[in-house]
């Protein structure tokens, strides 16, 4: 007997399909269908929507699961539980794990991890460098072979402007995208947060925006010589929302992501030196932060990720320049950035979740069409409530606490989260299931 | 001191937080000890049997001194742990430390820190008074306690009963603003207490963003000093020329260097001041360092006595809460 879905009278938006209607989804054998038999209706399992919106599920390009090497903060076991409870169906792990995946080897480890452990769709990433050192190139050929979508160095950022144009020049052999994280360390030695008024006040070690802005525009130089596909994560400033928006306009194959962290805090949070308002790049001014907006309205920045990236507590609970830096963001992502986005009257849902779902997909080598309720796709499906309001809690899915938004009341409820046509979260936990879904 | 009932606070974490009565407060109390230095008996009972713990996690001598005997001043036992002597080096973490001294009995913990934040952080987990002895490049606000006590004491005329404020008083603060500790809380003190400040040095080490917190921002030294009452000269470390904040120390002194020409600048009646440690031939001509203007070592001397107010003030709120909540 085949596993049949049939989701009804939820408002169904679809936004690869410029689709913003009430209406039914149905799902035979983890597929999306245009449409079932009277005898596939009859057999269907039935879920109600109403006053629900059903969405394609949720994809992050940025998370970091922690697996291999820090299993203490994360594994893929929890950050994949993370993840479905925040209704994203698929996530892209970062490679900055221990030993680094910079080599075939490790990719299949995780692979075979995820393949066990996971409950949503699990892709990698390989380095740019060897071990993240930035002084020789990862066998970037392999990797792509090893099923990589996309290389990066994150947390580091290639210094070395030769290593990065060979590394682009060499990627596009693969179509492979890499992903910078634009960083000029010569200019944040010691670095903790945005340099201004605040970093002023604090005597903490200021961090200029100038330091992402010169690695966008050099990342922008590297994509238009050698055609490579560079994208940069987590922009934090205006600068470099306006240095990516001229590049668009030119034909420039960049592109840009933004966290629903930067998006709804500024430095002005860090007054009491809370670590959980550390992050790299750091939360910057007001001014930034419009930017980040007005660039997500005009697609200037593609997509919203969160950079989820656990620590345990007693990590963070120490002096803040000692402090590492990160939070996590899946959880909360969605809520945090429909108050931003969609509750402030900035946009309507339907652009709101072009962000959260085929747009990211569109950036990375993914192995099939993902991010779209289109009939044929994986029927990967996210049901929420964009209005219900929550506080939250300080348990999560993740294996970390490390969460800015604890205490916080926030509108946006995730009710249901489908994974290939079965329920992984239902809205208040987990649903148990036997194997991975990597 | 019949004013000391304007103190409720149990720590003294940095000067933004603290009002202008509260500063007052600590001044009266310190000129009243003042008058007791000249006793033959220097110790006063108030904190018999009271241990105060100096947490200093950063070099030293001068405050750390300081604080150890304004502490016995009182009649406290006092501890002073530094960096090296400290399970810090095996990796123990700050709040650890810091819980284990409060379990050992500790009833005062003085902390001097290389990261900003870690006074205030102390204070939220802890139940003991915290004083905060510096905290990375955030506040030292006992040092900017003494500082305004001393020029409050320079600007008092004689005879009179109270301390004068610094109300019109133009107060020049000249070096590595920046990284300086010192220069943020002496802003907010000279602030809440009338002066109008300038900062002066280089644009590297005195950005113009330092215009938001109601000063002065200056870069040439005539305009800096021309007319002021007081001129604060804070050390200039190698390691901001290593960072390239400016080209050599020779230049340094060349541009920025208190030498005598430049004193004449200020008013006539003008005070210098140094936190210390001083580099001579630096950052001040030697002669200006030792010369009838200077008030350095007067600084130190007021030092203790600000220090001896804070010990107690925050001892009593400190006892006063754990009264109440019996």
């Amino acid at each position: 007997m085949s596993n049949i879905l049939w989701i009804q009278n939820g408002r169904v938006i679809d936004p690869a399909n410029d689709r913003d209607a009430n209406g039914d989804i149905y799902a035979v054998d983890g597929m999306i269908v245009d449409q079932l038999s009277d005898v596939q209706k009859a057999a269907a399992e039935i879920i109600d929507a109403k006053g629900l919106v059903v969405s394609p599920g949720f994809v992050d390009i940025h998370v970091h699961f922690r697996e291999p090497g820090q299993t203490h903060k994360e594994t893929i076991a929890t950050g994949s539980r993370a993840a479905a409870a925040g209704g994203f169906t698929s996530v892209v792990c970062m490679p900055n794990t221990s030993p680094a995946a910079d080599n075939p080897g490790t990719i299949q480890r995780i692979k075979d991890s995820a393949a066990r452990n996971s409950v949503v769709h699990l892709y990698t990433t390989g380095t740019i460098t060897v071990g993240r050192q930035g002084k020789e190139l990862a066998p970037i050929g392999s990797l792509n072979q090893a099923g990589v979508v996309a290389i990066t160095d994150d947390g580091d950022c290639v210094q070395s402007n030769a290593l990065m144009r060979r590394a682009a020049e060499y990627a596009t052999m693969f179509d492979l995208p890499l992903m910078d994280h634009c960083q000029d360390s010569s200019m944040t030695e010691g670095s903790v947060m945005n340099e201004g008024l605040m970093s002023l006040k604090l005597g903490l070690k200021g961090w200029p925006s100038a330091a992402e802005d010169i690695i966008v525009s050099r990342n922008v130089i590297i994509s238009r010589q050698t055609g490579a596909k560079i994208h940069m994560q987590h922009i934090s400033s205006a600068e470099s929302v306006e240095i990516l928006r001229e590049a668009k306009a030119a034909g420039i194959a960049v592109s840009g992501e933004a966290t629903p962290h930067h998006l709804y805090f500024t430095d002005d949070n860090l007054e009491n030196y809370d670590t959980h308002f550390k992050m790299n790049p750091p939360l910057r001014s007001k001014r930034d932060q419009e930017a980040l907006i007005a660039g997500l309205l005009d697609g200037t920045i593609d997509c919203i990720a969160t950079d989820h990236a656990p620590h345990t507590d007693y990590e963070k609970d120490c002096e803040f320049d000692y402090a590492p830096f990160g939070i996590l963001g899946l959880e909360t992502a969605l809520a945090a950035s429909l108050e931003v986005l969609y509750h402030s009257g900035k946009t309507d849902l339907k652009t709101f979740l072009g962000w959260m779902t085929h747009k990211p997909c569109a950036l990375v080598k993914l192995p099939r069409e993902t991010g779209t309720l289109r009939a044929g796709c994986v029927a990967d499906i996210t049901l929420f409530d964009p209005n219900e309001a929550w506080t939250v809690g300080d348990t999560f899915q993740s294996k970390s606490k490390n969460s800015p938004w604890i205490g916080m009341t926030l509108r946006g409820k995730v009710k249901r989260t489908i994974v290939a046509g079965e329920t992984v979260w239902d809205g208040a936990q987990i649903v148990n299931r036997d194997s991975g879904k990597c | 001191m019949n004013k000391s009932e304007a103190w409720t606070l149990k720590d003294l974490v940095s000067l933004e937080k603290l009002s202008r009565e509260e500063i007052d407060t600590i001044h009266h109390m310190a000129a009243h000890f003042k008058q007791t230095l000249g006793r033959r008996q220097k110790k006063l009972p108030s904190l018999r049997g009271k241990t105060v713990v100096n947490l200093f996690l950063e070099p030293s001598t001068r405050t750390r001194t300081a604080f150890e005997m304004a502490a016995k001043r009182l009649s406290a036992d006092v501890i002073s742990i530094s960096q090296s002597a400290s399970s810090l080096v095996k990796g123990e973490s700050l709040r650890d430390t810091a819980l284990n001294i409060q379990a050992l009995n500790a009833d005062l913990l003085v902390i001097r820190h290389s990261a900003a934040g870690a006074a205030e952080y102390l204070s939220e987990r802890l139940e003991i008074p915290v004083i905060n002895a510096g905290d990375g490049a955030h506040e030292h606000p006992t040092q900017a306690l003494l500082d305004t006590f001393t020029l409050r004491e320079k600007f008092t005329p004689e005879g009179a009963e109270q301390l004068s404020d610094l109300s019109g008083r133009k107060i020049t603060i000249l070096g590595d603003i920046l990284f300086s500790r010192v220069a943020r809380s002496n802003i907010y003190a000279m602030q809440k207490l009338g002066a109008k400040v300038t900062l002066a040095g280089p644009k590297t080490l005195v950005p113009k963003s330092f215009e938001a917190f109601g000063v002065e921002v200056s870069h040439n030294l005539q305009e800096a000093l021309a007319d002021a009452d007081a001129v604060m000269l804070l050390r200039i470390q190698r390691e901001r020329m290593n960072a390239a904040y400016f080209p050599s120390i020779g230049e340094y002194t060349s541009m920025f260097g208190l030498n005598q020409e430049r004193a004449s600048l200020l008013k006539p009646d003008a005070i210098i001041m140094h936190p210390g440690p001083i580099n001579r031939g630096v950052e001040i001509d030697s002669t200006i360092a030792d010369g009838q203007r200077s008030v350095i070592l007067d600084q130190v001397t007021n030092g203790v006595l600000c220090r001896m107010a804070v010990l107690l003030l925050t001892a009593s709120a400190a006892g006063t809460k754990a009264k109440g909540s019996i």
